[in-house]
């Protein structure tokens, strides 16, 4: 059944070119998206058998891809209203691309062998190149191109990450295979040296791709120009497979018994995405570069959960998903509001919950769910990751952590308060809300605010099989 | 083995230092193209003439010693440019950072113990010198194709050490390394085809509206 789900949107991206109609084009994503979400409940219910050797599902993929399902639908009936204003530029590159880049999403969370894993996060590369491009003008190009190289470079050092990782396993008798399974078996017996540095060139490659500092420089420009449906599936979606792709890594090097090394290593850089989201979100003018350093900074507390282990690594379970939702809100909304003034820069935009009173209020409510304010979802997660490190003795790590936390809130506070409040100027609003253009994020805030409230059940049974995936085996 | 792998693999870093050095696109890509034929011949040396070898050495010399580099040229041909003009970082700096990254290679390659028979040989700092070289390609020059240059060099530093594991690992470094590369080098192609038509120039420095 993982196959079907693998394929049945590439099926779907391949109907969409030959359907001539603009409209059922539009419509064949919420078919392409609401089949592969059921599917996949199906599948992380354990209805069907999904572990194979090359493909298969454990406890962390199965948290990422329903994560990704989800949002994916919710940017998928959210893109049939987007279209139909946005006639002018067609969707003949945009529905296909779509498709593909979720078939590619998902190869890249089930996949349990290091080289298909590797080709399946290149090719979301090569199918969000187009999807970033779509405005067709100067700063797009500029985004794309940037995107592009520093994207491939990055591919590229965690291809030779692989390669190290492969290479330490020479030593042993055993044929060299990447298949997950078998390298956590041989792992306590890799030789050390090509293990350790495969792990950095992987954590420094795919981190790219997370967009972790100091290799976020794409991420500003690309989500600043891509249309905000985009931006949310960047920054919800591919940054979470990215973030698996490390935790396969630190996985590996936990069985080898070298997690400690592993674990230093993601909570620098953790610490740094915090501190350069800080610095560059005070006094940023524009909204959607804006949310871009905010998902700079949550990939940073992201690294730094899982790098203290314990309740923390928890923490960052619940915190991936809080993250996608409220960062899909956040984009989607911020879309709508750039639409109805024109602009996305401070300069033009004001008055946004008296302009757009569903968008304007989702946004000023993602933003502080988004900052970690009670009721939402991520109080909870950036609170159970803050309770970690302080109950791990890591006292200047915490303290660090709630100053960036602060910085990040008020710098955040001022754009975001003077986007939303106040009175719009006297220029005649182009755009107001429409359903399909608020049901989604609509929805999302929703589901943040439930887990604020309560977490059922089976998610906190799944998240701490997830957690306990990254624990260190008896 | 190694007396046939280290001279082209020493071949292969002077190549780095003619295109950290040299102005000249057209040159530039002229020897990078040589690059990738040596790199050819290296799967051969390593492992000798077998079946397997023969494929990987075809296969990489027609990708990385002629279609791409023939993509390239006629690149420049049509966009009319023959010279990087001022790099961000001057020629002789990059010169230096170059040897000192090769420097730093060796120092580390030493770190990383090789087993069997491919002890001896300058695979792992040669690889990484290369990788090295590209990368200061692609942070130091503003021309979008002398940045595809850069990042070709650093794919052909993965490829040399692609090569150690060719045997132990068969066609998955061969479908990894050639297709990345055919793959990223066609899209950026695409790219760059659209930066020339929207600024009627290649220069990436005019990308710079996006910026804090």
């Amino acid at each position: 059944m993982l196959e079907l789900l693998i394929t049945y949107p590439v099926a779907i991206a391949a109907l969409s070119l030959i359907v001539p109609r603009y409209q059922v084009r539009s419509w064949l994503l919420p078919l392409g998206a609401a089949p592969h979400l059921g599917l996949s409940i199906l599948l992380v219910c354990d209805y069907f058998p999904s572990y194979g050797n090359w493909i298969g599902l454990d406890a962390l993929s199965k948290l990422v891809l329903v994560t990704t399902s989800i949002l994916f639908l919710g940017c998928a009936i959210y893109a049939v209203g987007y279209l139909d204003i946005r006639r002018d530029r067609g969707n003949k590159v945009m529905v296909p691309c779509l498709l593909i880049f979720l078939s590619a999403m998902t190869l890249a969370i089930v996949a349990r062998h290091l080289g298909l894993m590797w080709f399946a996060v290149e090719a979301t590369t090569i199918a969000s190149a187009p999807l970033i491009y779509f405005n067709f003008n100067r700063l797009s190009i500029e985004a794309t191109w940037k995107y592009l190289l520093i994207c491939s470079v990055g591919i590229a050092l965690a291809m030779l990450g692989i390669m190290f990782i492969a290479y330490s396993t020479l030593g042993i008798a055993a044929p060299v295979s990447l298949h997950l399974d078998a390298l956590l078996r041989s792992a306590p017996k890799m030789s050390q040296p090509w293990l350790h540095a495969g792990f950095i060139f992987l954590l420094v490659g795919f981190g790219t791709k997370m967009g972790l500092a100091p290799l976020h420089t794409w991420k500003p420009d690309a989500y600043g120009e891509a249309p905000g449906l985009v931006g949310a599936l960047l920054a919800g979606g591919l940054t979470s497979v990215a973030f698996l792709a490390i935790l396969r890594g630190l996985q590996i090097m936990t069985a080898a018994g070298d997690g400690a090394m592993a674990r230093q290593a993601l909570l620098g850089m953790g610490l740094l995405s915090l501190l350069i989201a800080a610095i560059f979100m005070v006094r940023q003018p524009d909204i959607k570069r804006l949310l871009a350093y905010s998902s700079v900074e949550h990939m940073g507390l992201l690294a730094i959960g899982v790098s203290m282990g314990g309740i923390a690594t928890f923490g960052a379970m619940l915190h991936l998903i809080n993250n996608a939702f409220t960062k899909g809100g956040l984009f989607l909304t911020a879309g709508n509001i750039q639409r109805s003034f024109g602009s996305k820069s401070l300069s033009e935009v004001r008055g946004a919950i008296v302009a757009l009173p569903i968008s304007g209020t989702l946004f000023l409510m993602g933003f502080l769910a988004i900052t970690g304010s009670p009721p939402f979802g991520p109080f909870i997660s950036e609170f159970t990751i803050l309770r970690g490190i302080f109950t791990s003795d890591n006292i200047v790590i915490g303290t660090l952590v709630l100053l960036f936390l602060a910085v990040v809130f008020i710098g955040m506070g001022a754009t975001v308060l003077s986007a939303t409040q106040g009175e719009p100027g006297d220029k005649p609003a182009q755009f107001f809300d429409r359903p399909l253009l608020y049901i989604s994020p609509l929805c999302f805030m929703v589901m943040v605010l439930i887990i604020g409230i309560y977490i059922p059940e089976s998610l906190q049974a799944a998240l701490q099989r997830a957690a306990a995936l990254l624990e260190v085996q008896p | 083995m190694t007396e046939l792998t280290n001279p082209i693999l020493l071949m292969v870093i002077l190549i780095n230092y003619f295109t950290l050095g040299s102005a000249r696109l057209g040159a530039c890509i002229r020897v990078v193209a040589l690059q990738g034929a040596l790199l050819a011949l290296l799967p051969l040396a390593t492992h000798g003439l077998t079946g397997h070898s023969l494929m990987l050495a075809g296969g990489t010399l027609a990708l990385k010693g002629i279609l791409i580099p023939w993509l390239l040229l006629r690149a420049i041909r049509e966009v009319r440019i023959r010279r990087e003009i001022e790099p961000l970082v001057g020629y002789v700096p990059t010169l230096i950072l170059g040897a000192l990254t090769t420097a730093g290679s060796f120092i580390f390659a030493d770190f990383l113990p090789l087993f069997g028979h491919h002890s001896g040989g300058l695979h792992v700092p040669t690889a990484l010198a290369t990788m090295l070289a590209g990368f200061l390609l692609l942070i130091t020059r503003r021309k979008a194709i002398t940045q595809v240059l850069g990042y070709l060099m650093l794919e052909n530093g993965i490829f040399i050490f692609g090569v150690l594991l060719s045997e132990a690992m068969p066609l998955m470094v061969e479908a990894g390394v050639l297709l990345d590369l055919l793959v990223a080098i066609f899209v950026m192609g695409i790219v760059l085809n659209r930066i020339n038509r929207e600024f009627s120039t290649i220069n990436t420095e005019r990308l710079s509206a996006l910026k804090e």
